[in-house]
C-alpha cells in the first residue's frame, strides 16, 4: 500500500535532491517537507497513479516555493567541509568531478529535465507532468541541457557570462 | 511514401530509447552519413551513463531515521515532527517554515517544540552575514585604505575598537594559516558599533572577520554558512557577539580558517 510504495521512492527522492542542492543536509530536509506534505495530501493520488511522479512533483513545488522567498541561501555544513579540497588523480575520477562541475554550471530547469530523464528514467511526458510543462518545453530543456553539458565538458565555453561590477 | 525528415526531437528520443520501433533504423541511417550529429548523439550517451555512474550510489545509503519514520502516516501532521539532525534543525529553511507553522497551527503544539526560538529573533539571524559580505565587498577591494587604523598600530586599534564596542576584542592572529592582518575598522551595525578586521594572503587575497556586539538573542549557534554572490560566509553566534569571516575564496579553505578563528576566540 502507500507506505511502501512511498518507503521506496525515498532514496531517489534523496538523490534527486541532493543533485539539485549540492547539500546533503538541505537536500534531507527538502525529502522530509516533501514527505510530510505527501502525507497530508495523500487523498489528492490516485490510486494506481504513478506515487513517483506524484512525488517529485511535490518536491519541485516545493523547492520553486523555497527559489521564491527572499532569504540568503544557508546551509549547515559536514565535518567534510573542514577537509582541504584534493586533486582526484586518476582520470575516470577526474571525468566524473567534471561532469558534476558541468551539470551544476547548468541552469536549474535544465538540471532537472536532465535528471529526471537520466537517473529516474522517466518518459517525457512523465516529468511534463512532474514539472507541469508542456512535453515541447521537455524537450527544448532537454536539448539544450545535454548541448550545454557536451560543451562545457569539452571545455568549450559558447557564452561568457557578463558580471555585474561591485 | 517519404520518410519524415530527422528532428533534434528523434535525436533526443533516440538516446532516451523512446523512439517507435519503426523509426529507429532511419535514425541510424541518418546518423551514418551525418558523422557530427552521431558524435553529438553520442556524447549524449555517455553523460547519461556518467551521470548515473556517479549519482546512483546515493540509492544505496542507509536512511535517515527521520525520513524513514515519513514512510509512514505521521501521526498528527505538524506536531509530532521527527526530530532532525541538531544542525538541520537550525537551517533558515526551518527558520521561514517555522514562522509560518507558528502563526497558523496551535499554540500548543508549538510551545511543545521547545527547540525553537520566538520567531523575531530567528527572523534576523540572516542579517549578520549579509551585513559581514557587504561590508567586505566594500572595503576589501579598496587599495589604498583598507582599513582605518593599519596592523603597525595593532595596540591603537585593539585599544580603540575595543572601547568603542565596549567590550575586548582581538583580531585573531591567523598568520600560521598565510593570512597577515591589515588592520580594521570600525562600522555602523544595526544599534551601535561593529569592527571588521582585514587580513590579506601572500597573493593580496583578502579576508574578513566582522565582530558585531549586538547579539540579544539569547541562543548561541553553530558554524553556519552562506553566500552572498561572490562571496562566502561563515558565521557564528556566541553570547552577545556575532561573528562572520567573509571572503572570495573556497568554502573548504573558508572553513579552515573560521575553525581557527573560533578556536582562538574560544581560547583567549
Amino acid at each position: 500500500m502507500e507506505s511502501s510504495a512511498i518507503l521506496a521512492e525515498i532514496p531517489r527522492l534523496r538523490r534527486y535532491a541532493r543533485v539539485m542542492l549540492g547539500d546533503r543536509a538541505a537536500a534531507d530536509d527538502l525529502v522530509q517537507d516533501t514527505l510530510e506534505r505527501a502525507w497530508s495530501r495523500l487523498s489528492q493520488w490516485r490510486a494506481g497513479s504513478d506515487m513517483r511522479a506524484w512525488l517529485f512533483g511535490i518536491m519541485h513545488n516545493l523547492r520553486v516555493d523555497q527559489l521564491r522567498r527572499p532569504t540568503l541561501p544557508t546551509h549547515s555544513i559536514d565535518e567534510d567541509d573542514f577537509e582541504m579540497p584534493t586533486r582526484p588523480t586518476q582520470a575516470d575520477k577526474l571525468e566524473v568531478r567534471d561532469i558534476e562541475s558541468a551539470l551544476s554550471g547548468l541552469p536549474d530547469e535544465q538540471r532537472e529535465v536532465l535528471l529526471l530523464i537520466a537517473l529516474e528514467e522517466m518518459t517525457y511526458a512523465e516529468i511534463a507532468a512532474t514539472l507541469g510543462i508542456p512535453v515541447g518545453t521537455v524537450m527544448s530543456r532537454l536539448s539544450r541541457g545535454r548541448e550545454r553539458l557536451r560543451m562545457v565538458m569539452d571545455g568549450w565555453h559558447p557564452t561568457v557570462k557578463l558580471r555585474v561590477v561591485r | 511514401m517519404s520518410k519524415p525528415p530527422i528532428t533534434e526531437a528523434d535525436l533526443q528520443a533516440y538516446v532516451d530509447a523512446a523512439l517507435p520501433e519503426a523509426r529507429y533504423g532511419e535514425v541510424e541511417d541518418y546518423l551514418a552519413a551525418h558523422p557530427e550529429e552521431a558524435e553529438r548523439v553520442h556524447a549524449y550517451q555517455a553523460q547519461k551513463q556518467a551521470l548515473r555512474a556517479l549519482f546512483n550510489p546515493i540509492l544505496d545509503e542507509p536512511l535517515p531515521e527521520n525520513l524513514r519514520a515519513l514512510a509512514s502516516p505521521p501521526p498528527i501532521a505538524g506536531v509530532d515532527r521527527p526530530p532532525r539532525p541538531f544542525l538541520a534543525r537550525w537551517s533558515l529553511e526551518r527558520i521561514a517554515a517555522g514562522v509560518v507553522i507558528a502563526v497558523f497551527s496551535s499554540v500548543a503544539g508549538w510551545m511543545a517544540h521547545g527547540q525553537y526560538q520566538p520567531a523575531e529573533s530567528m527572523a534576523r539571524a540572516p542579517l549578520l552575514p549579509r551585513q559581514a559580505a557587504v561590508a567586505h565587498v566594500v572595503f576589501s577591494p579598496d587599495v589604498r585604505r583598507p582599513v582605518e587604523i593599519s596592523a603597525e598600530h595593532e595596540d591603537q586599534l585593539v585599544a580603540w575598537l575595543s572601547k568603542r564596542l565596549g567590550t575586548p576584542v582581538h583580531p585573531p592572529k591567523l598568520g600560521a594559516l598565510g593570512y597577515e592582518l591589515i588592520g580594521g575598522r570600525l562600522l555602523p551595525g544595526n544599534s551601535g558599533p561593529v569592527a571588521q578586521f582585514m587580513y590579506h594572503d601572500a597573493t593580496g587575497q583578502r579576508l574578513t572577520l566582522y565582530v558585531s556586539t549586538e547579539n540579544t538573542a539569547n541562543h548561541d549557534t553553530a558554524f553556519r554558512f552562506a553566500q552572498e554572490g561572490p562571496v562566502n560566509v561563515f558565521y557564528w553566534i556566541d553570547g552577545k557577539f556575532g561573528y562572520a569571516l567573509s571572503a572570495g575564496i573556497d568554502k573548504g579553505e573558508l572553513a579552515r580558517v573560521a575553525s581557527a578563528v573560533y578556536d582562538q576566540i574560544e581560547h583567549k
